[in-house]
């Protein structure tokens, strides 16, 4: 059987794979913003693994509302990203450089 | 016996009254109306006394709380009444010499612009003053304590455009200071001592105090009583201008004349003396304390008497001899014979008000002059101004039977038959004091009455007696001086003046029991006696036989001369060590403490390393939101190991 | 190796590789079906643990829409995919060292003996009659009732600022003024004017 450690491992990996991700592709948003997403996923798997073991099923009703937040998330990053992209016709983060005094 | 609760609360009240009405509302409503309020009310407060006075000497007596101003920790902190024999002397003398004082400053005053105002000051004085002799706790006398030194700061301060006025009432206020912080202390030591501020219950509970002590630093143990003793002592040192913290007193003569009088010669400076004798009962517990009390005033007594001797000021000369009798005063407390000294406080206060209004006189009539090598001959143009000073100074050197003479050589007597430590230092103070007095006394006569005129010739015209209102108050007060002491001396010694308002006289097989018909009868044999009277031949030897003598003499001992002219250095010394000295602290506070510490570390330091900090800290913030993110992450792996691994 | 633990390895695999290819390929649009992929293998993963609502939910919302959403802004917004690659690696060995500390000091927690299926033995299947839909439903429609209507709540203000942010007013466009066409009188557009009559041209 499947234990409980594995689906864990897999949430770890995806958790680093994605921290990396916005490590390496530090000038394209739209990739950092997927790398968020694959954070979340981390977490989810985590939430529904334990669910699952646990036999409580209030983890699984916290990855519905991480679901609906990432949802929003994605919608209003992306929109910023649009308005990014009008104003300063580019999404390169290094671009951003605004908020220095 | 009645209830006078309500005169003794206005008592005080009416010369409240009177204060506000002639300080706050004079410029409204003039100068006439501006004294005859103040006279009313003090006036009114005069008669109330001498009815109150007449009800304790049949037998009338009060102790009792006015109101509770505040309760804090189990301690009542009251506005009380105590009305015995001793407080009702003191109001009576108050009142009275107040009363003569108010009706002299219309004289005094008259061109002055800031007249309302001094009947205010000199109103409220007697207010304050009233309520430090009535009150029943030490509260409220530390309250009329400062009231009466407010005041005696404001007056002396009254010619505010002098700038000696300015110093003089700032060294006042500055000596005052060191003796009122004696006396908190006494005070909280008291209430440390006994939890509570109300005498009768403190003098109730002493005598089970006796043994306590007060546990000092290095483990040294101080008997409780004796260190009450002698941190109130401080306080009436203070107050009473005692060695060393006399030095105030003589500068305070640059006020007017009559609050020169009133505050710094009859009531305000006798304030420790009351102090001592209400804590009578405590002194009696303590031989130190008694002891250091009759060596500081008989030091004082003897060596301000020297400097009266060389003084050319005539307000100075008389105010050195008020530094001298309150000497003695003091020394009869030393001895335990209280009754004695608020007798001698009594006359003094009497004959010394006369003399100091006799000298005001005097410097109305040469407008301001107050140099007596500058006076002579005036006998002949002020005649009730002359005799009157006669008659203070007379009663000042102790010539029977004039008040002084009964009050002076009971002291003397006091201090001859008494067996505290030092007591044979205060008797050849004492007798030395007595010529000094003479001569002092006497060569004010002579220098400014007697002999050729030595006026300058544009005020030789003018010179003239002084007015009624100047004059009156001389009369009134040469009564007094004359008669006090006769009438007192039976009642002071057969104890029904002041029955058992301050510990008993230590009347035994000595036979210190005097009356005045003994005292009388004893003056062909008595010491002080003749010595007063060669002290006044002496002075009338110097200063109108052979006029030359004194410069000879100051140019022969010139070195003895400088030292009593220079009033043995106390003030240089304070100026040097105190003055000076706090001088020096303060510079080195402000550069070191201020400039260096505060301003360069604390404030500028501290700025500038916020900056120097902000310099370093400022290169971290990039701007660009990933530099954020990634401190997010290392941050997360970092708090994840530390978890992890700690 | 039952059949579930191949399925699990499968898709397992699947999702790392994918995610990997994720943050690595070079395109865009790549990285957003690679995303798709994770995603569905994630939701497969899911179905073993017998999450079925959420593994439906995550195909459809993120697979069918927020992907999709995805998609179109890349396709939009005109990205020089050359100078977005500059400099990818600079930080390649510091990504490297935190992801794996991270993976290493998680993994080192994951294999602790808690989690091990000794002490947490996988629980026994559900009836077949069992509805997770209906199970989930009725856990967060009554004990999760206020937290799910903030949830709607923030969609709806994800809604409304999402068009906010990129409603914009170009001046080239002609628009509709409503409030100025029911205001409109008949003065304003039509003008009567009176012709001269053309005279015969065959009188």
């Amino acid at each position: 059987m499947i234990p409980l450690s594995h689906y864990l491992i897999v949430g770890a990996l995806l958790f680093a794979i994605s921290v990396v991700g916005i490590f390496l592709n530090r000038k394209n948003l739209v990739i950092i913003l997927m790398a968020i997403e694959l954070l979340l996923l981390a977490a989810n798997m985590n939430f529904v693994a334990f669910s699952h073991y646990l036999g409580d099923l209030s983890g699984q009703v916290f990855v519905f509302f991480i679901l609906t937040v990432a949802a929003a998330e994605a919608a209003i990053g992306l929109a910023i990203l649009i308005v990014l992209f009008r104003t300063r016709r580019s999404i390169n983060v290094q671009d951003l450089d605004r908020l220095q005094g | 016996m009645q209830n006078l609760e309500l005169v003794y609360l206005a008592i005080p009240l009416l010369c409240l009254a009177a204060a506000v009405g002639a300080g706050f509302l004079g410029s409204r409503i003039g100068r006439t109306h501006s004294h005859r309020v103040a006279i009313a009310g003090v006036g009114s407060a005069f008669v109330l006394s001498c009815w109150v006075a007449w009800d304790v000497f049949h037998g009338g007596y009060f102790n009792g709380p006015v109101y509770t101003w505040a309760v804090s920790g189990g301690i009542q902190f009251e506005i009380g009444f105590l009305i015995d024999p001793l407080s009702a002397v003191m109001m009576v003398i108050v009142t009275f010499v107040s009363l003569m004082v108010h009706i002299y400053t219309i004289g005094y005053m008259a061109e002055d612009p800031g007249y309302s105002r001094f009947f205010g000051y000199i109103a409220l004085f007697t207010f304050a003053m009233l309520m430090l002799v009535m009150s029943n706790n030490f509260l409220q006398l530390f309250f009329g304590w400062e009231g009466v030194g407010l005041v005696s700061y404001l007056l002396i301060g009254f010619w505010y455009e002098r700038e000696s006025a300015v110093r003089a009432n700032l060294k006042a206020f500055l000596v005052n200071r060191v003796g009122d912080f004696g006396f908190i202390l006494g005070i909280a030591a008291v209430l440390s001592l006994f939890g509570t501020l109300d005498y009768a219950e403190v003098f109730k509970a002493a005598p089970s105090a006796k043994l306590e002590v007060f546990e000092g630093p290095w483990g040294v143990e101080w008997g409780a009583i004796t260190v009450i003793c002698l941190l109130l002592f401080v306080g009436a040192m203070g107050k009473s201008a005692q060695v060393p913290l006399h030095v105030w007193l003589p500068d305070s003569m640059e006020g007017p004349t009559p609050i020169s009088a009133l505050i710094h010669a009859a009531t305000m400076v006798t304030a420790g003396i009351f102090l001592v004798a209400r804590m009578s009962p405590l002194y009696e517990m303590s031989v130190a304390a008694s002891s250091t009390v009759l060596i500081v005033g008989a030091l004082t007594a003897f060596l301000m008497a020297f400097v009266a001797v060389v003084q050319t000021d005539i307000k100075r000369v008389v105010a050195y001899s008020t530094l001298s009798q309150l000497g003695y005063m003091t020394v009869a407390l030393g001895v335990s014979a209280y009754s004695i000294a608020i007798f001698h406080l009594a006359t003094h206060a009497f004959f010394k008000a006369l003399l100091f209004l006799a000298a005001g006189s005097v410097i109305i009539a040469m407008h301001h002059e107050q140099d007596m090598r500058r006076m002579g001959g005036l006998r002949r143009v002020m005649p009730i101004t002359y005799m009157t000073c006669l008659v203070g100074s007379l009663a000042l050197a102790g010539i029977p039977p004039f008040a002084g003479f009964f009050s002076k050589d009971a002291i003397i007597e006091a201090v001859h038959h008494s067996s505290v430590p030092g007591a044979g230092f205060a008797y050849v103070s004492v007798l030395l004091g007595v010529i000094l007095t003479a001569f002092y006394s006497f060569r004010l006569v002579f220098m400014a009455f007697h002999g050729p005129s030595r006026v300058d010739s544009h005020t030789r015209e003018h010179l003239h007696e002084s007015p009624w209102v100047v004059t009156l108050p001389l009369v009134l007060l040469a009564i007094p001086s004359v008669i006090a002491g006769f009438v007192l001396v039976g009642p002071v010694f057969d104890g029904s003046l002041l029955r058992d308002s301050v510990s008993a006289l230590p009347v035994g097989e000595d036979g210190l029991a005097l009356t005045a018909a003994g005292m009388l009868t004893h003056v062909p044999v008595s010491i002080p006696f003749w010595l007063a009277v060669l002290g006044i031949v002496l002075a009338w030897v110097f200063y109108s036989l052979k006029p030359d003598w004194p410069d000879m003499l100051a140019a022969r001992f010139n070195r003895v001369y400088r030292v009593f002219l220079n009033k043995y250095g106390f003030d240089e010394l304070y100026q040097k060590v105190f003055a000076d000295g706090s001088r020096w602290l303060g510079e080195q506070l402000w550069q070191w403490g201020d400039r260096t510490v505060i301003d360069g570390w604390l404030v500028n330091g501290s700025a500038a390393l916020v900056n120097k900090s902000s310099l370093l800290v400022r290169r971290l913030q990039s701007g660009f939101v990933y530099h954020y993110a990634f401190a997010m992450i290392i941050g997360l792996v970092g708090l994840m190991s530390w978890l992890f691994f700690a | 190796m039952t059949f579930l633990q191949f399925i699990f390895y499968l898709f397992a695999a699947i999702l790392i590789v994918s995610s990997l290819l994720v943050v690595t390929v070079r395109n865009p649009v790549r990285s957003a079906l690679f995303l798709v992929l994770a995603f569905f293998s994630a939701a497969c993963l899911w179905l073993t643990l017998e999450a079925e609502f959420l593994a439906i939910a995550l195909v459809l919302v993120y697979v069918g829409a927020v992907m999709v959403l995805f998609l179109f802004v890349i396709m939009m917004l005109d990205i020089d995919i050359a100078k977005m690659r500059a400099g990818f690696t600079n930080y390649l060995p510091l990504g490297l060292i935190v992801a794996v500390l991270m993976a290493g000091e998680l993994g080192l927690v994951m294999f602790s003996k808690e989690f091990s299926a000794e002490s947490l033995p996988r629980p026994a299947g559900q009836i077949a009659e069992y509805s997770n839909t209906k199970a989930l439903g009725s856990l967060v429609y009554t004990d999760y009732v206020f937290a799910f209507e903030l949830a709607a709540v923030i969609l709806l203000v994800a809604i409304v600022a999402a068009i906010a942010l990129t409603l914009r007013r170009r001046p080239v466009t002609r628009y509709q003024a409503p409030e100025q066409q029911v205001k409109v009188r008949k003065e304003d557009r039509v003008r009567l004017v009176t012709l001269p009559t053309r005279p015969e041209e065959d009188a």
